[in-house]
């Protein structure tokens, strides 16, 4: 009833390739362009900044990257901490070697060192496949964090190797430094977000993400097409790992503003951006955002639950959500291997039907 | 029963939105999971159970109740972080988050939300230059000291002069295990030791290349900056290789039964330093009797006496006195972080204070003011006695060598100053 096509019509091409081609999608994504732009950052606070939404939007960015080298293009990747990583310290260094430059420059050009890098570890993806792939970038994950502890160049010799946001704003707004407003750092990670989705979702559905798909699909078929591995696979490392050089650039900068490299971007880091596209839906932007939402928030809501409303111990709490997260991902690697999207995307196609399925 | 839910949820909602009660307002940023739980479970519950002890016996501090609040951090960053914004709100008067990856995160944060961190024996060391850290503060002693004060343990042991011997640090590759290379270089250097440096990945469960290279390298001492389960490794490890146990010194962080009990009979003899003395204190069985026996015991009660718990009582117990010292200034029983902060910095430890307290001679006597937020940085030697299963206190409070330490956080505390446009001075 609320959810149809009819009366819907596509007049022209570029009407019929758009986003979102139902009506309804098309209103609910204004709607929500419209809070998220418009009512969230007047009502966020540094509890919601800080324990969700700036979490949430940064992990979004991360998951858009690993999800088009491992969703779209087929490759493995178990490297996305060591690449985060890259964007935090190449952050850093930009952010201390030149204070003038805008912040926004130096994340963009964060993402820009991270995908030469990428594209770097992403060279043995032409010989090996697979697990053999993912063992390699496992490599890339444990020498990057070894090297960002190893060399202090890149913590410009700080006597504990932590390296700290110092503070820089934008348009004469702080939105590094402890004097952030949350509204503030809520706007700069959302802008990044959205200008990302977008140009992924473009990039997805246009020539070069149908030659990543290809390529996923079966690369010896894609290469008889005419489809260039060596093209199609190094530009899915390069632009995925763009995207996650952003998100740790922001992650460093924005939300955590001190960091250590091997507690923040560890092996772990790695598993949960893999755990939130699995989750979420492997191929899919809108399973980016599903994925990293339900990781971010399931801890949230079950301490919120378990221990404030209920009063069970802290530990007690704690051990349930490693228990459930795991529970959750063998269900969806058994039960519905496409994750949320794939969900969201019945229910769109029960809701079509409904009130009068047959 | 789902309307019942729902009033729960908005309950627990206005609680936590609403203004701050009339009550004193302790976080507890704990982790009881993860590699690190080891440690911070006893600590935990020797930080709770001393608060509860208060209220159970004296009605909290100053005729105010304390309240606990816990947050799980799992010695997590992003948690500690999620945990600081979730308990800031509720009118936290001071944060002990015991680890030091989270109170680096913390320091910007609580300097600008105005609320005092006390960060134990770790944390960032140069804190202790009080004109720069208003808001922290790291007494009775920091890593900078806990370096100093071995290396003078090892000069008295050796006569005065450690020429020419190697000492190895086996250190936690982060933030923690960094922190004492630059004091143990510059002290190198001036006694003529040569230090060899051994960093172990976080967790620490495999060091059998550190140890091999120990076992080659033959050093004289071997330090260690270790925490979690990385000290029953290293322990077991340096009990695998034959390495003379008196010759391995642990610091404060390093040095607990449950570090040395999985060793065994090999672990004898094992040293560690320590901030607090250990012994049966008459407040352990005050808290046996008013929180343990009437069921309010923080964790399962298996940790009391135990040294990791004897310290987060310890905690609390400088926290109480900053509080009832700010009470004292102000002239109201219902204190501000602001106001806890003025009673930390004129917080005065003396030894008649902590036998009245039932604690005598648990730590130095120390005053904190505006230009020392360290404290006297004082450290003892302990010994394991496996036989026994009890640590034995070596010696008496060491004093480090502030000559060298002094100097070092002014350069450090000044770098960060300059890098943060702080004007040092006095709040």
């Amino acid at each position: 009833m609320l959810y149809r096509e009819a009366g819907d019509f596509k007049t022209s091409y570029h009407a019929d390739n758009q986003t979102f081609p139902i009506k309804f999608d098309r209103i609910g994504f204004w709607i929500t362009m419209v809070i998220a732009f418009l009512v969230i950052p007047f009502m966020i606070n540094d509890y919601w900044a800080n324990a969700i939404f700036v979490p949430f939007l940064i992990y979004a960015i991360a998951a858009i990257g690993l999800n088009i080298l491992t969703g779209y293009c087929g490759q493995v990747s178990l490297g996305t901490g060591g690449f985060m990583a890259v964007g935090a310290y190449a952050c850093y260094k930009l952010m201390t070697a030149f204070p003038d430059v805008s912040i926004v420059i130096h994340i963009i050009l964060a993402g820009g060192i991270t995908a030469a890098v990428g594209a770097a570890f992403g060279l043995p993806s032409l010989r090996i496949k697979g697990f053999y792939l993912a063992v390699a970038t496992l490599a890339a994950q444990f020498f990057l964090v070894w090297l960002f502890n190893k060399v202090s160049w890149f913590y410009n010799y700080s006597a504990s190797g932590q390296i700290n946001a110092p503070e820089r704003f934008v348009a004469g707004v702080a939105v590094t430094g402890p004097n952030t407003d949350p509204w503030a750092q809520y706007m700069i990670c959302l802008v990044f977000l959205t200008v990302c989705a977008l140009i992924a979702r473009n990039l997805t559905r246009g020539t070069i993400g149908r030659s990543w798909m290809a390529i996923r699909d079966m690369d010896i078929a894609a290469e008889i097409i005419g489809v260039n591995p060596l093209k199609a696979k190094l530009t899915a490392f390069a632009v995925s790992s763009f995207f996650i050089g952003i998100s740790g650039a922001l992650f460093f900068a924005v939300y955590l503003g001190a960091v250590e490299v091997g507690e923040a971007f560890g092996i772990q880091k790695s598993f949960l951006v893999l755990f939130m596209i699995i989750i979420g839906g492997l191929g899919s932007i809108f399973g980016c955002f599903a994925g990293a939402a339900f990781l971010v928030l399931l801890p949230v809501a079950l301490k919120v639950i378990g221990v404030d409303v209920l009063g069970w111990p802290t530990d007690l709490v704690s051990h349930l959500n490693l228990v459930i997260v795991g529970a959750l991902i063998m269900f969806f690697l058994i039960k519905e291997p496409h994750g949320l999207a794939q969900l969201w995307r019945l229910a769109k196609e029960k809701l079509r039907l409904w009130p009068f399925p047959y | 029963m789902k309307m019942k839910t729902l009033a729960a949820m908005a309950l627990a909602g206005t609680l936590a939105a609403g203004p701050a009660l009339a009550e004193l307002v302790i976080p507890d940023l704990s982790y009881r999971t993860g590699p690190y739980a080891a440690g911070g479970t006893p600590f935990s519950d020797g930080y709770q159970d001393y608060f509860a002890l208060l209220n159970a016996r004296d009605g909290g501090i100053g005729g105010e109740a304390v309240r606990i609040v816990e947050c799980e951090t799992g010695y997590n960053t992003e948690k500690g972080v999620e945990c600081y914004e979730a308990t800031k709100g509720e009118g936290a008067l001071i944060y002990q988050p015991l680890s030091t990856g989270i109170t680096y995160q913390l320091i910007p944060k609580a300097t600008a939300d105005e609320i005092p961190i006390h960060t134990m024996g770790y944390g960032r060391t140069s804190a202790a230059n009080g004109e720069v850290f208003n808001w922290v503060f790291n007494y009775p002693a920091n890593y900078w000291d806990a370096a100093s004060v071995a290396v003078n343990y090892l000069l008295d042991e050796n006569g005065g002069s450690l020429d020419g011997k190697t000492i190895a640090l086996v250190y936690h590759n982060s933030a923690y295990g960094k922190e004492p290379i630059r004091t143990l270089e510059v002290l190198s250097e001036m006694h003529g030791f040569e230090l060899s440096q051994l960093a172990v990945d976080h967790p620490g469960q495999e060091q059998k290349s550190q140890w091999l290279q120990i076992r080659r390298e033959r050093p004289d001492y071997v330090l260690m900056w270790g925490w979690g389960v990385m000290n029953q490794v290293a322990v077991q490890e340096a009990a695998n290789i034959g390495f003379p146990m008196e010759n391995f010194i642990g610091n404060w962080w390093a040095g607990a039964e449950h570090d040395v009990t999985p060793a065994g009979m090999a672990a004898d003899g094992y040293k560690s330093l320590n901030m607090n003395r250990v012994v049966d204190y008459p407040v352990l069985a005050d808290i046996q009797s008013m929180v343990h026996d009437a069921g309010n015991a923080a964790g399962d009660g298996s940790n009391l006496g135990s040294v990791l718990y004897v310290r987060g009582m310890y905690a609390a117990m400088l926290a109480a006195e900053a509080i009832a010292k700010a009470q004292e200034i102000h002239g109201v029983s219902a204190v501000t972080p602001a106001m806890v902060r003025d009673g930390m910095e004129a917080l005065e430890i003396t030894a008649a204070r902590m036998s009245e307290l039932g604690m005598e001679g648990i730590g130095p006597e120390f005053s904190v003011s505006c230009q020392n937020h360290g404290g006297s940085g004082q450290g003892l030697v302990q010994q394991w006695n496996a036989a026994d299963g009890v640590w034995v206190p070596l010696t008496d409070f060491i004093q480090p060598d502030d000559s060298v330490t002094d100097p070092l956080v002014a350069e450090d505390s000044m770098a960060f100053a300059s890098e943060s446009n702080i004007t040092p001075g006095c709040l």
